[in-house]
């Protein structure tokens, strides 16, 4: 069946099988291959996409259940010449190691930011429950996820 | 990639209802559940049926009686931050943001959270056991640490939802629709003992599908609250669990609800810890008291014997927060 939806900003037509997966899509069909597959099974949240703004598992979202919505990969938080204010925090806060979970990291924590002002620790975990990482021991992406949080409030202050 | 399945995405209840009807159809609410079981070969699906564009199925709002009106298609994150769910049904709240991960309650539905199937990790394994329609219960004796304590025969599932066991508590009725027609089903006669059924966990027949989840005003005085005990900090089923509704006034119990998580393959209602709390005031005495009554006629298993000690615990500390007066109603 075909399907109408916007992806990083853009209108997409795609033709998409009954039993593909969001992640599939995206993937393969669209060939973002930011976004990764870790466990396939919701566990992970390496696939983790925006799906009209909410952070969801892209590996457990049908395609077919799409037409009509949005949907925002890491591809479309910013570029390798233009990185986020977030992906340089989370970098520079050796808050991405092996790289496998920092896709799924990235989107959470940009749907957190996205409410405005500085999250507390509790807070950036909370909304990073979903997201397993094995290497950095959440510390260092905290520190990253805040760290882009105060730039982005000084930002918003200086724009006002 | 999944399965091979036909996929219809019906505009109107009649429609989806129809379609629900034919053999091997099954409805797709968030899918967090679906596809997981659809990938795994857990049962095969002729087609699925999208609830998405069925907006009668969505929504949250106060009824005239003053109760509460919930969607089948309410995410778990709606229920978690609703306003109304969280000031005047604490319990269901809680019991809401505690299942699995932010990304899952953004996608999972409450109608699919009480229909999802068993994490018995050989029903989702390559085993055909009693439940898919073997001889054998393949946890009786052997890895069952994460099985039932109660109410297990021939199959020892534990009832994986966090929502159920606060609906189960506050008295709600599912409604349930039908190419046929509708009815209602109290939840707590909603789910399914293995000994009456042992290939469901509810009593929802083919082709019938829970439309919206009714709640009666809380009682007077109510104060409620729900505590999961899991292996991990970050998200996990529940090891056990207790959702608790207790009516207090001029201080005494005039109506408890205990409904245990994780530990049967229902919502497991302790009814002798509700009397022990009867009539007395809600203080650490009786919560003690009641915690002793929730685990009388326990059977754990070889491995799960640990689960009697987390019952108890957690039924006592469910009971003495919601004994301090700060505890919002
Ligand atoms: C990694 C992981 C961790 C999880 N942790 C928890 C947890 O801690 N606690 C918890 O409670 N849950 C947990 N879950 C389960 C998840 O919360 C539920 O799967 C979710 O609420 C299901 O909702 P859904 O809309 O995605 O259901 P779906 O996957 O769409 O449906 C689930 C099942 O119910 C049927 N169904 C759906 N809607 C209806 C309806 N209205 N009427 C009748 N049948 C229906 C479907 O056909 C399917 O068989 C977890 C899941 C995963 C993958
Ligand atoms: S507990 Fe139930 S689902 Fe698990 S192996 Fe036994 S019969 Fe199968
Ligand atoms: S790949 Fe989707 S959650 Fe792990
Ligand atoms: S950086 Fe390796 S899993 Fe997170």
């Amino acid at each position: 069946m075909r399907i109408v939806l916007t992806v990083n900003g853009a209108v997409r037509e795609v033709d998409v099988a009954p039993v593909a997966r969001l992640l599939d899509v995206i993937r393969e069909t669209l060939g973002l291959t930011g976004t990764k597959e870790g466990c396939g099974e919701g566990e992970c949240g390496a696939c983790t996409v925006l799906l009209d703004g909410t952070p969801v598992n892209s590996c457990l979202v049908a395609a077919a259940q799409c037409a009509g919505r949005s949907v925002v990969t890491v591809e479309g938080l910013g570029s390798a010449e233009r990185l986020s204010a977030l992906q340089e925090e989370l970098v520079s806060h050796g808050g991405a190691q092996c790289g496998i979970c920092t896709p799924g990291v990235l989107v959470s924590a940009a749907a957190l930011l996205s409410r405005g002002g500085v999250p507390t620790d509790a807070e950036v975990r909370e909304a990073l429950a979903g997201n397993i990482c094995r290497c950095t021991g959440y510390q260092k992406i905290v520190d990253g996820v805040r760290a882009a949080a105060v730039r982005n409030a000084a930002a918003a202050r200086g724009a006002s | 990639m999944l399965p091979s399945f036909s996929y219809a995405r019906p505009r109107t209840l009649k429609d989806a209802l129809t379609r629900l009807s034919a053999s091997g159809a099954h409805p797709h609410a968030g899918g967090t559940d679906l596809l997981g079981c659809l990938r795994d070969g857990v049962f095969d699906a002729r087609e699925v049926v999208s609830l998405s564009d069925l907006a009668e199925l969505r929504g949250i709002a106060r009824t005239k009686d003053g109760g509460l009106r919930i969607g089948a298609l309410a995410t778990l994150a709606e229920l978690a931050r609703h306003p109304d769910v969280v000031s005047r049904y604490p319990v269901l709240a809680q019991g809401a943001a505690a299942a699995a991960s932010p990304q899952l309650r953004n996608q999972g539905t409450v109608g699919g959270n009480v229909c999802q199937r068993p994490r018995c990790w050989y029903f989702r394994g390559d085993f055909l056991c009693a439940r898919k329609g073997g001889e054998l219960c393949y946890a009786e004796n052997g890895e069952n640490e994460y099985h039932a304590i109660f109410g297990g025969s021939g199959c020892h599932i534990v009832h994986p939802s966090d929502t159920a066991p606060a609906l189960v508590a506050l008295g709600a009725t599912a409604v349930v629709a039908s190419a046929k027609g509708s009815r209602r089903v109290p939840m707590e006669k909603l789910f399914v003992l293995p000994a009456v059924d042992i290939h469901h966990e509810t009593v929802l027949a083919p082709g019938e599908l829970v439309t919206e989840i009714l709640v009666p005003p809380p009682p007077p005085g109510a104060r409620s609250l729900y505590r999961k005990v899991r292996s991990r900090a970050a998200w996990d089923f529940a090891l056990a669990g207790v959702a608790a509704v207790v009516s207090v006034a001029d201080g005494k119990v005039t109506n408890a609800r205990l409904v245990l998580s994780g530990v049967a393959p229902v919502p497991w209602r302790v009814p002798g810890a509700e009397r022990a709390l009867a009539g007395k005031p809600l203080d650490a005495a009786s919560a003690a008291v009641a915690a002793r009554a929730a685990v009388e006629g326990a059977a754990p298993l070889a491995g799960n014997g640990y689960k009697v000690d987390l019952v108890r615990g957690v039924v006592e500390e469910a009971l003495t927060v919601l004994a301090t007066p700060a505890t919002p109603a």
